[in-house]
C-alpha cells in the first residue's frame, strides 16, 4: 500500500513567474524511506509543505494515509510528524517545555504530555540538557529536539526536510543515527535532502528531483549505475599523459579522458580498489610515477550531470 | 471546546515567554513609566490645563492610550519572528484548531498589558494623578485600555504576518503607532494644531480613547473638544465604536492570513 502520493504537482510563485513544481510525481510505499534528493531550489520544500498541509498546489492530487490533503487537511495533520529546517521549536523555552506544548497541544492531557516528554528526551539523548533553553542547543541538538517534537503522537508518515543540512559532521551522524532507529521501528518516512551520501544512507528509494520534476527514480545502486559508478582519476607529468591514458582505458575498460591543464587522466571504474591496484601496478611497471591518484566516488553533481546535462545550480529556494 | 484548550496552551506559552526572557516584561514597564516622569516633569510645569491637579490628570490617560497602542508592535514583531524561525509552520501542521495560536497570542499579549497598566498607575499615584471617578468608573476605563489594546493586537497579527522581517514589523508598528499617538490629545491640546490636523486628531482613535479614559477617570473634557464635532463630544461611544470595526475587519483578515501563511 502506498503511504504518501503525489500526482501531477504544480505549484508557481510570483503569478506564475517561478515554477517551483512542474507536474512531480511520487510515492512512498508504507513503512519505506524515500529520500528526494535535489539541489536547493529543486522543489523539495514545496513538495513536503504542500503533503504536509502547509500549501495548497496550483494543481494535481496528494494524498497521505489514504486521505486527501487538500480536501481534508485536518485529517491528515492527525496522521503525520513534520521536521527540518523550516519546523521548529520555540528557542525561549526549554526543551521539556516545548515538548510538554505540542503534546498538550495533541490532546494528551498534561500527564500523559510530560510522561511522553520524557520519553522522547530519554530517547534522544537529551535529559541532560532537557530544562535547557534550546537557544543553548548545538545545532545537532536542535535538530533531534525538532524531531522529537514531530514524534510526539507517532505519526503514520513522518516529513524530514534536509534534516541535517547546516550541521556538522558529528551532528549528521548523530541524526542520521537516530533516523536510523526509527525506521526501523518502521516509520513511513519521507525524507529531503541535497547529500546523495545520505539518502544513500537512509532510503530505501530515492527520487531525484530537478526544476520541480522527479528526474530519476530507483534504489541508490540503480541510480549509481546510471552515474557510471567511481572514477579513477590520476595526475602525471605532462610527458607520461598518453601512455597512463592507454593503461587506464585497458583496465577499466572504459574510454579514459584528458584535462590537459591539470595533466589529469580519469575514467570510469565498476571495481573500485582492485581497479586503483591494478592501474598502479601497470604504471609502476612502465616506470611512470603518478603525482596523485584517486578514487572518487560520484557526488550529487554527478548524478545532475549525468542525468539533466547540467551541474546542480546554486539557486535561492522558492518560498 | 478543544479549541479552547488549544488556545489555552498557546497563551500559556506567551505568558511563559515573559517568565524566561524577563527583560521584556521589564522593558515594556520600563518605558511607559520613563514617559510618565519625562511628561510629568519636563511639560508638566510649563502646560496650564486650567484643571486642579494639574498637567499629570491629563497626562496619565495619554500614557496609558499611547502604551496599549504599542501592543500593536509588540504582537507584530513576536508573530513575525515565530514566522522566520519556522514555528507557525510547526503550529500549522498539528490538529489543532488553526485560529488558536493567533488568539493565544492575541490574550497571551494583551495580558501583558494588564501588567504594565498596574506598574504605570502606580507611577502615576507616585507622581501625582489622583482619579477622581470612583473605583467603577476607574475600573472601566482600564476594561476599555485593555480591550484596545486587546484590538490593536489584530491589527499587529495582520502586519505581523504581512511583513515577513521582525525589524520591519518593529518598525512598520511605530511609524503607525507614533504618529496616531502624537496627533491627537493625548499629549497637548488639540486647538494649537493647523486646522487640517485639528480634524484628524478629533477622528483619531486614540483621542476618543483618551478623552474617553479622562472622563471615566473624572477629568471634564476640555482638552480634547476643538470644534464640537461627533467624536470628541461622544468619545466613549466612539471608542466602541472604533475598537468594534477593528476587530469586526481584522480578526476574520487575519484568521485567513494565518491560514495561508507561509515563510
Amino acid at each position: 500500500m502506498k503511504s504518501v502520493i503525489a500526482e501531477d504537482l504544480v505549484k508557481t510563485y510570483r503569478d506564475g513567474e517561478v515554477r517551483a513544481l512542474d507536474h512531480l510525481s511520487l510515492d512512498v510505499e508504507e513503512g519505506t524511506v524515500l529520500g528526494v534528493l535535489g539541489p536547493n531550489g529543486a522543489g523539495k520544500t514545496t513538495t513536503v509543505r504542500i503533503l504536509a498541509t502547509l500549501l495548497k498546489p496550483d494543481s494535481g492530487r496528494a494524498m497521505v494515509g489514504g486521505i486527501d490533503v487538500i480536501k481534508h487537511p485536518d485529517k491528515v495533520r492527525q496522521i503525520i510528524g513534520l521536521s527540518g529546517q523550516y519546523a521548529a521549536v520555540d528557542e525561549i523555552l526549554t526543551g521539556y517545555d516545548n515538548l510538554v506544548m505540542f503534546g498538550e497541544l495533541y490532546h494528551l492531557g498534561k500527564k500523559q504530555a510530560v510522561l511522553r516528554a520524557n520519553e522522547l528526551l530519554e530517547r534522544f539523548s537529551l535529559t541532560e540538557s532537557a530544562k535547557r533553553p534550546i537557544k543553548t542547543y548545538s545545532g545537532g541538538m536542535r535538530r533531534r529536539l525538532d524531531l522529537a517534537a514531530s514524534l510526539i503522537v507517532k505519526p503514520k508518515v513522518l516529513f524530514l526536510d534536509e534534516p541535517t543540512t547546516g550541521l556538522d559532521p558529528r551532528g549528521r551522524l548523530e541524526m542520521w543515527g537516530v533516523i536510523e532507529d526509527l525506521v526501523k521501528g518502521g516509520t513511513t518516512l519521507l525524507l529531503t535532502t541535497q547529500y546523495l551520501e545520505e539518502a544513500d544512507q537512509l532510503a530505501d528509494e530515492i527520487a531525484v528531483i530537478d526544476h520541480g520534476k522527479v528526474i530519476a527514480r530507483g534504489t541508490s545502486d540503480v541510480l549509481k549505475k546510471q552515474v557510471g559508478g567511481e572514477r579513477l582519476e590520476i595526475v602525471v607529468e605532462a610527458a607520461h599523459i598518453e601512455k597512463t591514458q592507454a593503461i587506464l582505458s585497458k583496465v577499466s575498460g572504459n574510454k579514459s579522458s584528458v584535462d590537459a591543464g591539470i595533466r589529469m587522466v580519469s575514467a570510469p571504474v565498476s571495481t573500485g580498489a582492485t581497479a586503483l591496484i591494478e592501474t598502479l601496478r601497470e604504471l609502476d611497471a612502465a616506470g611512470i610515477h603518478p603525482l596523485d591518484v584517486g578514487l572518487k566516488r560520484p557526488s550529487l553533481d554527478d548524478v545532475f550531470l549525468s542525468l539533466t546535462g547540467h551541474v546542480a545550480e546554486e539557486k535561492e529556494e522558492a518560498k | 471546546m478543544s479549541a479552547l484548550l488549544d488556545i489555552r496552551i498557546i497563551t500559556q506559552r506567551q505568558l511563559r515567554l515573559l517568565t524566561r526572557v524577563p527583560e521584556v516584561l521589564i522593558f515594556s514597564t520600563i518605558q511607559p513609566v520613563m514617559f510618565v516622569l519625562l511628561f510629568r516633569f519636563v511639560f508638566g510645569g510649563s502646560i496650564d490645563t486650567g484643571q486642579p491637579g494639574g498637567y499629570v490628570q491629563l497626562l496619565m490617560p495619554g500614557i496609558f492610550v499611547q502604551t496599549v497602542a504599542f501592543t500593536l508592535a509588540g504582537t507584530a514583531s513576536g508573530l513575525a519572528e515565530d514566522l522566520k524561525k519556522g514555528l507557525i509552520d510547526r503550529f500549522r501542521s498539528l490538529p489543532i484548531s488553526q485560529s488558536a495560536l493567533v488568539v493565544g497570542r492575541t490574550l497571551g499579549d494583551s495580558m501583558l498589558n494588564i501588567v504594565v497598566l498596574v506598574v504605570m498607575a502606580l507611577a502615576g499615584l507616585a507622581v501625582g494623578w489622583r482619579p477622581s471617578s470612583g473605583i467603577t468608573n476607574i475600573l472601566i476605563g482600564f476594561l476599555f485600555l485593555f480591550l484596545f489594546g486587546y484590538a490593536l493586537s489584530w491589527v499587529g497579527i495582520y502586519v505581523g504576518l504581512s511583513v515577513s522581517d521582525a525589524r520591519v514589523v518593529q518598525n512598520v508598528g511605530f511609524m503607525v503607532t507614533f504618529p496616531l499617538t502624537f496627533l491627537s490629545n493625548a499629549f497637548a491640546p488639540t486647538t494649537g494644531m493647523p486646522r487640517l490636523l485639528q480634524y484628524f486628531a478629533e477622528w483619531n482613535p486614540v483621542s476618543t480613547m483618551v478623552a474617553g479614559c479622562r472622563e471615566l477617570f473624572g477629568l471634564q473634557n476640555e482638552f480634547g473638544a476643538t470644534a464640537g464635532s461627533f467624536p470628541s463630544e461622544n468619545p466613549l461611544l466612539m471608542s466602541i465604536v472604533y475598537m468594534g470595526l477593528i476587530m469586526l475587519i481584522f480578526i476574520p483578515l487575519s484568521v485567513r492570513k494565518y491560514k495561508n501563511a507561509s515563510n
